[in-house]
């Protein structure tokens, strides 16, 4: 171990010993609590405030919702993770590539492979989430495997599918109910709008280096 | 003198000339009140609720002052959990010894471009300047961070660092700057130049440079807080990432980054939330397909195992850098942060930078303050701002038994001592002192406003009225006997 750890952690054990400091009370948060249909409604308030947009969409009909919006938007292409179930789904609703469709990339290779495109190319990323958050707005993500860290950072749109019924209340219930407070994710993430700045004069300009659009297909 | 990298320690400071030429600029002061009314305004409505306020608060400060009392032991928890998932950890008890870890791994790995998430550890080092001088480009990403850079500038606000320009300026410096930029105003549009330049920049970039907002002990995860998504790409695109931290950013469990992350983007910017919390326990893991390969931490302790010995002047410590206390400063309002030549500016860094650089030598800092208390009111962890700063005064002109403080008691002057001791003896004897007062009441109009002492006074203010008779004077004269 490296000299400068010893000294510091020496330095901080030389301080005079402090008193024992009671457990924190995580009351005020906890009491946040709303119905199921609250639930959604703030979540959608506070995300619409940042400019993100919604699809509704029902359990079995999203693959279609999302086509559709795809074409509409006339993007060329989008990138989705292979690996997981609503990434298969996807991919069976998706139409053959012909004139005119808009094409399904899966993200399957390593990155290194792939940069140019990802940086160059590709028009949209798909992926899942794990929940929301109702007091604040919020996506929660773990990417990984199936669904890589840069598929929601580095194409221009984000589309990302929330399920209604798993909307949490706060932040602090969702680390403890997705486990991340005992072992998280190599990468987790909350996600509350599309990219933004406020760094020039504090007027807002959304899209500065992540997506510019980020849009929530909702699934009632 | 410092050593060449070893951050600001070594710079000349003046103050009183810097903070003297700030409020003759009235473009700047222009910019920093628009600012923070600006800012002021948007924390204010998201504490709208005073009840929740004054209870997420105290959780807020009870969970700071517990960590803090735990600091060595939660290092080494970090520390473990930091290895056991998979990455590796640096410690550095000086900017230089901090510099010196981030550029052998840097050159280890050949790395040459490197881009930058914001981080005020790293200004603390002087770190761009230091690889700069060894041939590797650090570019900042952040917006604000990338606009002062560009100008060759310092932040002057540690989360918004341009806050000090407007987009007039701005619009000229990337005319000038950006290659291919061409002279507009329209926000949108420059941010979209930055965002061009900085897209190629994190597509071809060796290594990511980042900061951290908390570190969680026990589960060894790193929180970032950002709204850009600059901070992702650093620490997500390239082979290497390497965090920067100062070792008072650890917190005992994740829980208790819920409600600290709350205070922070909701004192910072008025934000509920802010658009990225990205959550980092490990590099690239087995079948992922992106993420850094490496993952290093840089523990930096540049003063703070110092700060921590003293019961009282460790609070400093529990800071969470939100900015509130400079955004409420009528003293930072009105002179900018680059006028405290530090890297921490405002209130908070009245109290920090004295106590890092020596009390003697930044003795004028815990003198910014009209000690009105509002930074203190607006701590998210109750740090006791002003308090502190009473303290450091002290500190400067008098070395306590048993201080730890760096350089206590350099900054006495002998004018001063004289001139206390010499009011100590006058007012120890009531002959004198009636004499004193009689003397002051009569003949303080006849003192010549040129007079040296009163001039700097009376450049800028009103001159002081004594009244014609003392209160003790007109007392006795109502027949009130032994006053």
């Amino acid at each position: 171990m490296s000299e400068a750890r010893t000294a510091i952690l020496a330095a901080l054990r030389a301080a005079p010993p402090r008193g024992p400091a009671p457990a924190p009370d995580f009351a005020v948060i906890g009491e946040k609590r709303w119905d199921a249909p609250e639930r959604v409604a703030r979540l959608r308030r506070a995300m619409a405030a940042v400019k993100t947009e919604f699809l509704d969409a029902g359990p079995g009909d999203w693959p279609r919702v999302v086509l559709e919006w795809v074409q509409a938007e006339r993007l060329p292409n989008l990138l989705y993770g292979p690996g997981t179930a609503e990434g298969r789904a996807l991919a069976a609703a998706w139409p053959a590539p012909g004139p005119g469709a808009p094409r399904l990339l899966a993200y399957d290779r390593p990155v290194e492979a792939f940069k140019g495109d990802l940086f160059g190319t590709v028009a949209a990323g798909f992926t899942t989430t794990l929940g929301g958050l109702a007091e604040t707005g919020g996506l929660l993500l773990a990417p990984g495997p199936a669904e890589p860290r840069l598929l929601s950072l580095v194409p221009p749109v984000h589309l990302a599918l929330l399920r209604a019924d798993r909307i949490f209340d706060t932040l602090l219930q969702a680390f403890r109910e997705l486990g991340w407070n005992r072992e998280p994710p190599a990468n987790a993430l909350v996600v509350s709008g599309p990219s933004k700045t406020a760094d020039i004069e504090q007027t807002l300009a959304y899209g500065v280096h992540g997506p510019k659009r980020l849009v929530v297909v909702l699934i009632n | 003198m410092a050593a060449e990298g070893d951050g600001l320690a070594g710079l000349e400071v003046d103050f009183l000339g810097a903070s003297t030429r700030a409020l003759a600029d009235p473009q700047l002061r222009r910019n920093f009140r628009r600012a923070m009314d600006g800012l002021m305004a948007k924390r204010a409505a998201l504490f709208a609720d005073p009840a929740e306020w004054t209870r997420l608060r105290a959780l807020g400060a009870g969970i700071r002052a517990r960590n803090l009392g735990r600091l060595p032991e939660l290092l080494e928890t970090l520390e473990r959990s930091l290895i056991r998932n998979g990455m590796a950890v640096h410690w550095a008890r000086t900017p230089l010894e901090a510099n010196r870890i981030v550029l052998e791994l840097l050159r280890a790995r050949g790395a040459t471009a490197v881009v930058k998430g914001k981080s005020m550890v790293s200004e603390e080092m002087g770190l761009n300047h230091y690889l700069a001088e060894h041939g590797i480009e650090a570019l900042e990403s952040d917006l604000g961070e990338y606009i002062i850079q560009l100008d060759g500038e310092m932040p002057s606000h540690i989360i918004m660092p341009a806050i000090h320009k407007n987009k007039d300026q701005i619009a000229r410096l990337f005319s000038q700057r950006i290659k291919e930029a061409r002279y507009t105003e329209e926000v949108d549009e420059l941010t979209a130049m930055a965002r061009a330049v900085l897209r190629r920049k994190f597509e071809a970039a060796d290594a990511g440079l980042s900061g951290v907002n908390f570190a969680v002990a026990e589960t060894g995860t790193l929180c970032l807080v950002e709204n850009e998504g600059n901070g992702r790409m650093s620490t997500h695109v390239p082979a290497l990432h390497i965090a920067l931290m100062g070792l008072e950013k650890v917190v005992e469990r994740l829980d208790e980054v819920a409600p600290l992350y709350s205070l922070l983007t909701r004192s910072a910017t008025g934000q509920a939330i802010s658009t990225y919390l990205n959550l980092i326990s490990g590099p690239r893991g087995e079948g992922e397909l992106d993420g850094p390969r490496e993952v290093h931490v840089v523990i930096l302790d540049n003063g703070r195992s110092r700060i921590f010995q003293d019961p009282e002047l460790a609070a400093t410590l529990a800071c969470i850098r939100c900015g509130a206390c400079m955004n409420h400063c009528p003293v930072y309002t009105r002179i900018g942060g680059h006028a405290y030549e530090a890297v921490y500016p405002g209130p908070i860094g009245a109290i920090l930078t004295p106590q890092v650089e020596g009390v003697g030598r930044r003795h004028e800092l815990p003198h910014a303050s009209s000690l009105c208390g509002a930074c203190a009111e607006v701590c998210p962890v109750a740090i006791p701002i002003t308090h502190l700063l009473i303290r450091l005064r002290r500190e400067a002109g008098h070395r306590l038994p048993g201080t730890s403080v760096a350089g206590a008691g350099t900054a006495r002057s002998g004018l001063e001592a004289l001139g206390w001791r010499v009011w100590g003896w006058v007012l120890g004897h009531p002959a004198v002192y009636r004499c004193a007062a009689w003397c002051a009441t009569r003949c303080w109009r006849l003192l010549p406003a040129g007079l040296p002492g009163l001039r700097a006074w009376t450049r800028t203010r009103s001159r002081p009225l004594a009244a014609r008779r003392s209160l003790g004077e007109r007392v006795r004269r109502q027949g009130v006997p032994r006053v």
